[in-house]
């Protein structure tokens, strides 16, 4: 039986020892580190992105058949060629900036991502991609993992959080991942002067720092006060970044600034967590109009995303970042009868960065509901996966973060690996 | 460690209420603890009068973030607030405690309903109460406290058919011919059965159930539940699971016209199935007991025992926890992860409140990640250990701060009597506040804080209105208060 999110919080975690390292380790750690190295930022689409209004097959004609009042007409999509079966497909028409970090060759789409007997339940689904384990998907996510290999003591801002909870992707054993939803609120506050403040503060890091192994309740509430002190000072030089162009006034335009400015300031953090929501439209999904649901969507997502990637262009940062996006899953190929979709199988994942071979991997469904399509499931209600995600985290893992694959996520998924890196 | 009776009617009042004042304290302290049990679990035998005192002298103030006035039923911002006060100052507190457990259980989203309709009629949909509205809608919250103790099966009945689930879960859209899966397969996963108990033939079947359970507007005066034959599907429809005592799963061919029957059967079946009993009794559990250590299954057992044996009622099995022996038994206090809402209202019922406005505690609480009417998806917030990141705590820190600063005076004033030395100051606070006992290491920063930066302590007022309020602030940020 699958184990929900909840229950693994409230049973699972209590085995681990998650802790902060001390920070009298943080300045030396930092400081080894230095600047230059590979950053990830996992980006997250919550709800489950219809695959197919992002990148639309749009010479299919039951693509128009199934989908007649959220079908993107062929006319508005943003062409970006054929894939190798020469299905011809084109971006959401409001991509406009992805299509040009397309154009520049460094955008990798990677068609029909997904696994065996997808599950439809958020949460569910959420914790399959979290953890790379359809089979149990609880325990540590397959980041947390990738920080349990790396040298301990592990500086806490090895990994960065931009949302409150702590995602399960980076759910480790051993470190306890920092959320920093807002830089400026990162700060400790106190009642009275900065002179008592400065004892208030060392009160409290002495406070924060018992952790009874006979308590780990109280360990790990302690353990988050003390990654707070040991994360908050280095937190606040990003206050001060500049970026060289005005990002989106959005969460999640703003938080990739803040990322770009931990990037640039070199603070030492090589994963970073980044998500924007609203993908779960069951109704009134407004492929289309140009102030529908979906539309803001891709607005959001593009938008931020483009700024983000020119500002690290700016600042020849971009070989130095790879953005690699996800969702829990894609949505059913027939609308609903509230012009939306309902939750379905395999989606899209999208890698750009400046050492990205972009480009159209994998195949496009045929969206004809014929028993002997093999490219459908669920009697030809959903897109039936072709590239297993592990086998993209597995690329990731070997090329890009530089640990061993098949460590990291208990199999070997290097075979059907798309070359993106 | 023997704890005293006051301990444990302090222990009884952070789990079944929102924390106590010591005026609370003394009140239900004077009566057996069985009787004071009862006294908050047959709330309605107290007047609900608490909105009452809604901006009056000597309770915690409000900020009308309406534009013309206090709006509690129009405005989303003013809605939270009210819901605070009442946390803080009900006197039937376990009503509003199981609110916020529904609340969390049937987790509904103000953005979407606003995004659909508008803002004010968002939350009137969740938050009016009747004698708010020309047209006596309750809202869902509103439900929630009506049926706060009261019978599952008709709370699930009343959920299905509430206007805010049937726009937050699509059923509104729900029509024969193209079902809307959405709220059938949260119905089994989440409010009742759980996932792993059904297969996804169950949420296609099911959403067939629910065609034509949809929204209207009568007169165009409010949204209400509207069952429109015409949408239902009246073919047969199977499930993996026996819908009916006989063990039969399939809910028969009806006509259209009695087709909202397939709901309330299904609801029925969902109700009674075998998972939904041990389910709502680990809630309870968790919520209540302690959900930090390896839960107790006997009880849990007994507790969805009498789920089936009372026929779905709430109070039974909240009682069975808080009369158990179990509840006062050490290892039990001090097990819950306190949610930001009750860290903010135990906190204001144990600081202090004169001259605070629970407008100023929405932003630390959505720092803190509880938004009220605003849970991140529907399977609500993540409980326990997901409440405790370095943001989330940081943001505890910082509202005790916050509420520190603002009550200084007013912690003074209280220490005068007590501030002879730093120790005696400290033991007040501690007293006040009701910690759990802090390990030594803990006690002596805090002593060694109090001492900080004063060579000659005389007990001054300069001196306690800084070292009061920081000592306030050290607490009430500590990890030991996160725990309740």
């Amino acid at each position: 039986m699958a184990i929900t999110r909840r229950e693994f919080v409230r049973g699972g975690v209590a085995a681990f020892t998650v802790g902060f390292a001390a920070p009298a380790f943080i300045s030396d750690l930092a400081r080894a580190q230095g600047r230059a190295q590979r950053n990830l930022v996992i980006l997250y689409l919550s709800g489950g992105n219809d695959a197919l209004s992002t990148l639309i097959p749009y010479t299919d004609s039951q693509y128009y058949a199934r989908r007649p009042t959220l079908g993107i007409p062929a006319a508005n999509v943003l062409q970006i060629g054929s894939d190798r079966n020469g299905q011809a497909l084109g971006l959401h028409p409001r991509l406009t900036g992805l299509k040009s970090i397309f154009d520049a060759g460094r955008l990798a789409i990677v068609q029909r991502t997904g696994y065996p007997n997808s599950s439809r339940s958020h949460f569910q689904g959420t914790d399959i991609w979290s953890t790379a384990d359809p089979s149990s998907p609880s325990g540590t996510g397959w980041l947390g993992r990738y920080l349990d290999l790396l040298p301990s003591p592990l500086d806490p801002l090895t990994a960065w959080s931009t949302v409150r909870e702590t995602p399960r992707t980076l759910l480790a054993r051993t470190v306890g991942v920092p959320s920093i939803p807002s830089v400026a609120g990162y700060a400790f506050a106190s009642p009275n002067t900065p002179t008592d403040a400065a004892f208030a503060r060392d009160s409290a890091l002495r406070i924060a720092s018992h952790l009874p192994a006979d308590q780990p309740h109280l360990a790990f509430v302690n353990s988050t006060a003390q990654g707070a002190f040991a994360t908050l000072d280095r937190v606040a030089q990003v206050n001060t970044y500049v970026s060289t162009l005005t990002y989106p006034n959005n969460g999640f335009a703003q938080a990739l600034r803040a990322i770009a400015g931990a990037i640039a300031k070199g603070i030492g953090t090589k994963v970073f967590w980044v998500q924007t929501g609203g993908y779960d439209t069951h109704a009134t999904q407004g492929t289309n109009p140009a102030n529908g649901a979906y539309t803001q969507l891709m607005a959001t997502l593009g938008d931020g995303v483009a700024a983000f990637y020119r500002d690290l262009e700016n600042q020849g940062l971009l070989r130095d970042t790879l953005i690699l996006q996800f969702s829990e899953f894609s949505r059913r190929i027939t609308e609903n009868s509230s012009s939306g979709t309902d939750h379905g199988a395999a989606g899209l994942m999208l890698a750009i960065g400046g050492t990205v071979r972009g480009g159209l991997y994998g195949t496009a469904a045929r969206l004809n509901p014929t028993p002997d399509n093999q490219t459908l499931e669920n009697n030809g209600a959903d897109v039936r996966f072709e590239t297993d995600f592990r086998s993209v985290y597995s690329k990731v893992i070997d090329s890009w973060l530089g640990a061993d694959a098949n460590a990291i996520l208990g199999g070997d998924f290097r075979a059907g690996a798309p070359n993106i890196l | 460690m023997a704890r005293g009776r006051e301990q444990h009617i302090e222990h009884l009042l952070r789990r079944a209420a929102f924390g106590a004042t010591e005026e609370d304290v003394a009140r239900y302290a004077n009566m057996p603890y069985v009787a004071a049990v009862e006294r908050l679990l047959t709330y309605d035998n107290i007047p609900d009068e608490v909105d009452g005192k809604i901006g009056q002298p000597g309770y915690v103030g409000v900020t009308a973030r309406a534009a013309n006035g206090f709006q509690p039923q129009a405005n989303i911002d003013d809605a939270r607030q009210r819901w605070l006060f009442r946390m803080v100052h009900s006197q039937r507190p376990l009503q509003e405690k199981m609110a916020l457990f529904w609340h969390n259980h049937f987790a509904t989203a103000y953005s979407k309903i606003s995004g659909t309709f508008n803002g004010t009629e968002a939350t009137r949909m969740l938050a009016s109460k009747p004698s708010d509205d020309p047209d006596r809608v309750v809202g869902q919250y509103e439900l929630f406290r009506q049926n706060a103790l009261g019978n599952f099966r008709e709370l699930m009945i009343a959920v299905a058919k509430d206007p805010a689930m049937l726009v937050w879960l699509d059923g509104r859209l729900n029509v024969r011919g193209r079902p809307q899966e959405n709220f059938a397969r949260e119905l089994m996963e989440l409010f009742t059965m759980g996932v792993g108990t059904f297969q996804e033939t169950d949420v296609y079947a099911g959403a067939r159930v629910f065609t034509g359970w949809n929204l209207a507007r009568p007169n165009n005066g409010y949204y209400a539940f509207s069952y429109v034959a015409a949408q239902h599907d009246t073919d047969a429809k199977e499930f993996s699971f026996p819908i009916y005592p006989n063990g039969s799963r399939v809910i028969g061919g009806r006509a259209a016209a009695q087709g909202m029957q397939d709901g309330l059967d299904l609801i029925d079946a969902v109700v009674r199935h075998p998972a939904t009993g041990p389910r709502l009794a680990r809630k309870l559990y968790d919520f209540f007991m302690n959900e930090t250590d390896t839960p107790d299954q006997a009880l849990i057992q007994d507790v969805a025992r009498i789920y089936y044996e009372s026929g779905y009622e709430i109070k039974p099995m909240v009682r069975r926890l808080l009369t158990s022996s179990q509840f006062h038994e050490d290892r039990n206090f001090y097990k819950r992860y306190s949610w930001p809402v009750e860290f903010v209202a135990r906190s204001l019922k144990e600081v202090g409140w004169s001259g605070f406005s629970l407008a100023n505690t929405l932003t630390p609480l959505l720092n803190m990640g509880q938004q009220l009417f605003e849970p991140p998806d529907v399977a609500g917030w993540e409980l326990g250990r997901g409440w405790f990141s370095t943001g989330g705590m940081l943001a505890r820190m910082n509202f005790a701060a916050q509420l520190a600063s603002n009550q200084k005076f007013n912690l003074r004033d209280l220490a005068r009597p007590v501030g002879k030395s730093p120790e005696s100051l400290l033991s007040f606070v501690l007293d006040r506040l009701t910690p759990n006992d802090y390990a030594p290491s803990a006690y002596n920063a805090l002593l060694d804080y109090a001492r900080a930066g004063i060579s000659n302590w005389t007990g001054s007022d300069d001196q306690l209105a800084t070292k009061t309020s920081g000592l306030v602030h050290l607490v009430v940020g500590s990890g030991d208060y996160q725990l309740v």
